[in-house]
């Protein structure tokens, strides 16, 4: 007993390179828990099974390759050597990569994650801002050679060419993708002419759309002050940028289609606007002219049309009566005048007589010639001295 | 239609309406009445006039309006 005495440090250099040497290549599954990203940028946590557990540790350099961030509870398999830490006399591992232990802990780290900002509220409606209806300026946040983008930009220049497309591009998958696409969503909120912005991808597996599923990007796109549309993947796929949009759409396609009015609608509507509103004017000015004809029509109106046919007519009237009087007077003395004039005609006529003429006259009338003298009937003579009937 | 236009339109339909009034109510003289029915027969004349410029003029635009539409669908505005 007591020989071969080593100082602490003997023996934990000893300890060290036996375990350096004998495990400097392991892959673990277990569950973390404790995990705690340092400022540095390093990783610490602990991974446990049922009846033990191990400290584990990931430089910032490495862990920038973990394409999703850890979750205490998450399963997942790291790969790495052990290192014994000699001042604290401990041993952890030192990962060099990590993976999820199978797709479920991925689905699992979604739920958690889902729950966590649904009980702080970021989901909530009243949160959600309006889309605006007549954008000027569309902002997108997604892959700048992605498929989703020309999508997005045919369809923007189809349906509304007026608006103007300001793209943020990042990466949507893969590591520091999640980092990427908040810095793309802080740069256009520094825009202030911005109205709305649409942030997502195309389609993938749960592993290419983990960004979205990210809980940075989840605040990123809460804090937002521009409205933001989700569009990531299929209509299938849901992330959590889904549910803390302001609105979520299907499709990128999807999104640019709800982010936009459609020009086609808006020439329907202008031109149906102005049939009715020139509808509307003829109306107007219809019911003026019914209401101008129905006054110069009204009673007043003809009231001065009748007074004047009423004194037209009684003038008639007092015309009417002073013309028979004239009548009768001018009768009256037509009449004189005629005796007048028979009496100086039968005086001239006399004379003629004194001489010694007669007229001859049948029932009244002069006989001037021997043939229309008829002898059947009374004849009258008349001598200057008398007259007397014959052949009666 | 012109501001004051428009206003003596008003005017006048305002006045073709007092002037039925009194015609109607036929305390007037004939020389009276048939001032006012002259009167009135203006004002109806000019109203008329009004309306029928202002339907030119409506139709005007309409047709000025539609025929711009046409041309930016044939030079290809409209996508």
């Amino acid at each position: 007993m007591f020989e071969n005495i080593l100082s602490v440090s003997e023996i934990t250099n000893l300890i060290k390179s036996v375990l350096e040497d004998g495990f400097s290549e392991v892959n673990v599954i277990g569950e973390i828990s404790n995990f705690k990203a340092h400022v540095s940028g390093h990783w610490y946590f602990t991974l446990k099974d049922a009846n033990a557990q191990i400290n584990c540790t990931m430089w910032r350099g490495l862990n920038n390759y973990v394409f999703f961030t850890p979750q205490d509870g998450m399963k997942v398999i790291v790969s790495g050597k052990i290192t014994v830490y000699p001042p604290r006399g401990n041993y952890q591992i030192d990962v060099r990569a990590m993976k999820p232990a199978g797709m479920g802990e991925l689905q699992l780290a979604f739920e958690k994650l889902k729950q966590k900002l649904a009980a702080e509220g970021l989901f909530d409606p009243e949160h959600k801002k309006p889309i605006p209806k007549f954008p000027q300026k569309i902002g997108i946040v997604t892959a700048i050679d992605g498929a989703a983008l020309q999508d997005m930009k045919s369809i923007a220049a189809r349906r509304y060419p007026l608006c103007e497309l300001v793209i943020a591009p990042c990466r949507v998958q893969g590591e520091g993708a999640a980092e990427e696409i908040v810095s793309s969503i802080k740069l256009l909120n520094q825009y202030d002419d911005i109205d709305v912005i649409i942030v997502g991808r195309g389609g993938g597996s749960l592993e290419d759309l983990w960004p979205f599923n990210e809980e940075i990007v989840a605040r990123a796109i809460f804090d937002s002050k521009i409205p933001i549309i989700s569009a990531v993947g299929h209509e299938i796929d849901f992330t959590i940028a889904d549910f803390v949009a302001d609105l979520r759409a299907p499709t990128p396609s999807a999104a640019m289609e709800l982010a936009t009015p459609n020009i086609e609608e808006l020439f329907a509507f202008i031109n149906e606007f102005s049939y009715y509103f020139t509808q509307n004017m003829y109306n107007i000015i219809e019911d003026y002219k019914y209401q101008v004809t129905q006054l110069i029509t009204s009673y007043g109106f003809r009231i001065p049309y009748d007074n004047i046919k009423n004194r037209i007519q009684y003038l008639d009237n007092l015309i009417f009566r002073f013309q028979t009087l004239v009548d009768n007077k001018v009768n009256h003395e037509k009449n004189k005048l005629e005796l007048l004039s028979s009496k100086i005609q039968s005086y001239d006529v006399s004379n003629v007589l004194k001489r010694g003429f007669a007229i001859v006259k049948q029932n009244g009338k002069v006989v001037h010639r021997l043939k229309e003298l008829c002898l059947e009937n009374p004849i009258q003579l008349h001598f200057y001295d008398g007259e007397i009937k014959v052949n009666e | 239609m012109s501001k004051k236009k428009e206003n003596s339109f008003e005017e006048s339909l305002k006045r073709l309406q007092e002037i039925s009034e009194i015609l109607e109510k036929g305390e007037v003289s004939l020389e009276e009445s048939l001032k006012l029915y002259e009167e009135g027969i203006n004002l109806a004349k000019f109203c008329y006039n009004t309306l029928k410029e202002a339907e030119l003029k409506i139709t005007e635009l309409k047709k000025q309006f539609e025929s711009e539409l046409k041309d930016n669908i044939r030079n290809g505005n409209v996508l």
